[in-house]
């Protein structure tokens, strides 16, 4: 039960201060941190994965699913509900994440890696071809609504950062405390050793298709966010690249630490905006160099720094 | 039957392309361990290079003998090799041989990143062009079509490579040392074998083979930035059908998709762009590690 309330209290502390934060910071940085904490419930996806063993290439294909969701319903369906656009989007990557989910669950490091992969560049292949969605173009998203307040200008962004951090804080909360139930476990013990899993009696392919499932409901939250932050969706959300950097953030995290994964995830978008303004041309080598030394330094990422101590001792 | 020779010509032609652009690919998996996630980058350099050699060779007098500016493309990819070759695999990858093969990907990931802003540094973003070594062998009549003459060149030269690479494996004694450090690295190092140097050798020759593919596909194109990125794509589908490390495989999944999507541009355009996902997935359905595949001990 400590446990538990140790959960509960961490939870307050970072919603009251990313409230308290949301509050005092000016719209651009507003902004970055929304798309930063949306995208970082992506990596999330990837480091669930992680825990077992499994890095997926083609989170990129739930992120993509989620932003067209809340593309298609605001200008098909003139839905605008936040809510609502949440709700749809989570069963929606539930559905295709449970048909991809135990087929990919046979599939180990780099092949799993490549298959997930292909699907998203399959689904970005079919939205570049769809001229009724847009084609390459994409689409734009109108304005969220909050169950029937409808914001405008910096209201608007406001909401939209809170009604993320209420989102990032909870899932927090829940993915931490199924780290440390029986099936988190057990996914810590297929990264280690998957046959001796097998042998005690623990279904291995059961694990990967439950966290491939619960990474695509998490692409698609941050999927949906992303896409009504910018206001607009395009094939982009699906391309490797895009992957990529999902992929970067979770190492840059590792598999350690929850609230690692979203102090990556800002980083990456500062780092991205900064370079963008300073180093135009180069802001691509400069996230390469620094993807390096990461690498190079903390091999378990972010996370190890403040986890350490509780690894060596177990 | 018309439609199925052009299907199959067309589908020779992109399949022999593909080849030369994954082979080297699957060989420095196949030696090192490493998916080198930067290859796209090292064919984009090659292409560069090529095209800046060429036209340099061109501008000084080139016109005399154009035949040269091949000797030019295959000598622009050597340099490519020989200068960058050495730096990453010493410099870089050298320390990640005994980690996850997941981490390989995320350092070439890194080195792909850094490879990409430094040809747009380099060459700058306007597109190169250089026209003048696909012109030169002329039109070819094959049944009721022309085709360009330098396109079965590069069958004929992926054919050459290919043959040339499973020439040194199989039948030179480098070649048989360099599978025995791929089969065991520890008990070919305890025989003798310097491994570090077999090592930047397999990664040398992948780099040539990525910068050569750039090179032969330069005067196809326009050089511009990102043309790296698909074929990375592309070259991974390839050698994961034939399964990871081998060259045979590399040649039958790169004629596979090939003939796939020539079949497919004519057939159905609109499955054009993710054919070459579809053939992938179909083959992981059957032979989830690919068609040709190296036994692997099981750790308990």
């Amino acid at each position: 039960m400590k446990a538990l309330s140790d959960i509960r209290v961490a939870s307050l502390l970072a919603l009251a201060l990313l409230i308290g934060g949301g509050l005092a910071l000016p719209d651009w940085a507003l902004f970055l941190m929304t798309i930063g904490l949306a995208k970082a419930l992506v990596s999330l996806g990837i480091v669930v994965q992680m825990r077992a063993g499994l890095v997926s290439f083609g989170q990129g294909l739930f992120f993509c699913i989620g932003a067209y969701v809340a593309g298609l319903m605001a200008n098909f369906a003139g839905l605008t509900d936040i809510f609502v656009l949440t709700g749809i989007s989570v069963l929606a990557c539930l559905a295709i994440g449970g048909i991809f989910g135990p087929l990919l669950a046979n599939y180990r490091g780099i092949f799993f890696a490549m298959l997930s992969l292909s699907l998203s560049m399959i689904l970005y292949g079919i939205l570049s071809k769809m001229n009724s969605l847009g084609g390459t173009d994409g689409l734009n998203v109108a304005a969220p609504t909050f169950a029937g307040y409808a914001p405008e200008g910096r209201a608007l962004s406001l909401s939209l950062y809170l009604y993320t951090s209420f989102i990032v804080v909870a899932i927090g909360a829940i993915l931490r405390t199924g780290f440390d139930s029986q099936h988190g476990l057990v996914s810590l013990a297929v990264r280690s050793n998957e046959l001796r899993v097998e042998y005690l009696g623990a279904s291995v392919r059961r694990t990967n298709a439950i966290n491939y499932v619960i990474s695509a409901m998490l692409g698609g939250i941050g999927g949906v966010i992303t896409g009504l932050a910018i206001g607009h969706v395009d094939p982009e959300y699906a391309y490797w690249t895009t992957s990529g950097e999902f992929v970067f953030v979770a190492i840059l995290a590792g598999y350690l630490s929850i609230p690692a994964v979203f102090v990556a995830s800002i980083i990456l978008e500062l780092v991205r905006s900064f370079s963008n303004l300073y180093f135009p041309n180069t802001w691509q080598m400069v996230l390469g160099v620094f993807l390096l030394v990461i690498i190079l330094t903390l091999p378990n990422g972010l996370g190890s720094l403040f986890h350490r101590r509780r690894e060596g001792g177990s | 039957m018309d439609l199925f020779l052009v299907i199959l010509v067309d589908g020779l032609i992109y399949g022999a392309w593909l080849f030369i652009v994954s082979v080297g690919l699957t060989l420095v998996f196949g030696v090192l361990g490493i998916l080198n996630l930067a290859h796209g980058s090292l064919y984009a350099i090659g292409a560069y290079s090529t095209a800046t050699a060429v036209g340099i060779y061109f501008a000084y007098g080139g016109d005399a003998f154009p035949l040269g500016s091949y000797a030019v493309m295959a000598l622009a990819a050597l340099l490519v090799a020989v200068v960058i070759a050495p730096l990453l695999e010493r410099g870089l990858l050298r320390h990640f041989y005994h980690r996850d093969e997941v981490i390989g990907v995320l350092v070439t990931y890194g080195v792909f990143l850094i490879l990409e802003d430094a040809i747009k540094l380099i060459w700058g973003v306007d597109p190169l062009f250089v026209y003048e070594p696909y012109d030169l062998l002329g039109m070819v009549e094959a049944g009721p079509l022309f085709y360009v003459a330098y396109d079965f060149l590069v069958i004929a030269v992926s054919a050459v490579a290919g043959f040339a690479v499973w020439y040194f494996l199989n039948r030179t004694r480098r070649g048989k040392v360099m599978l025995a450090v791929i089969h065991d690295r520890e008990m070919s190092q305890t025989m003798g074998v310097n491994v570090d140097k077999v090592f930047l050798l397999a990664f040398g020759a992948g780099v040539f083979l990525a910068a050569f593919g750039g090179a032969l596909t330069a005067p196809m194109i326009s050089v511009s930035p990102g043309i790296g990125v698909n074929v990375i794509i592309v070259a991974f589908a390839v050698i994961i059908i034939g399964g990871l490390g081998s060259i045979e495989g590399a040649a039958l999944g790169a004629v596979m998709v090939g003939i796939s999507r020539a079949a497919s541009v004519h057939l159905m355009p609109e499955l054009e762009l993710f054919i070459i996902y579809f053939v992938m997935a179909v083959v992981l359905i059957f032979r989830p590690e690919g068609i040709f595949v190296r036994t692997q001990t099981r750790k308990i």
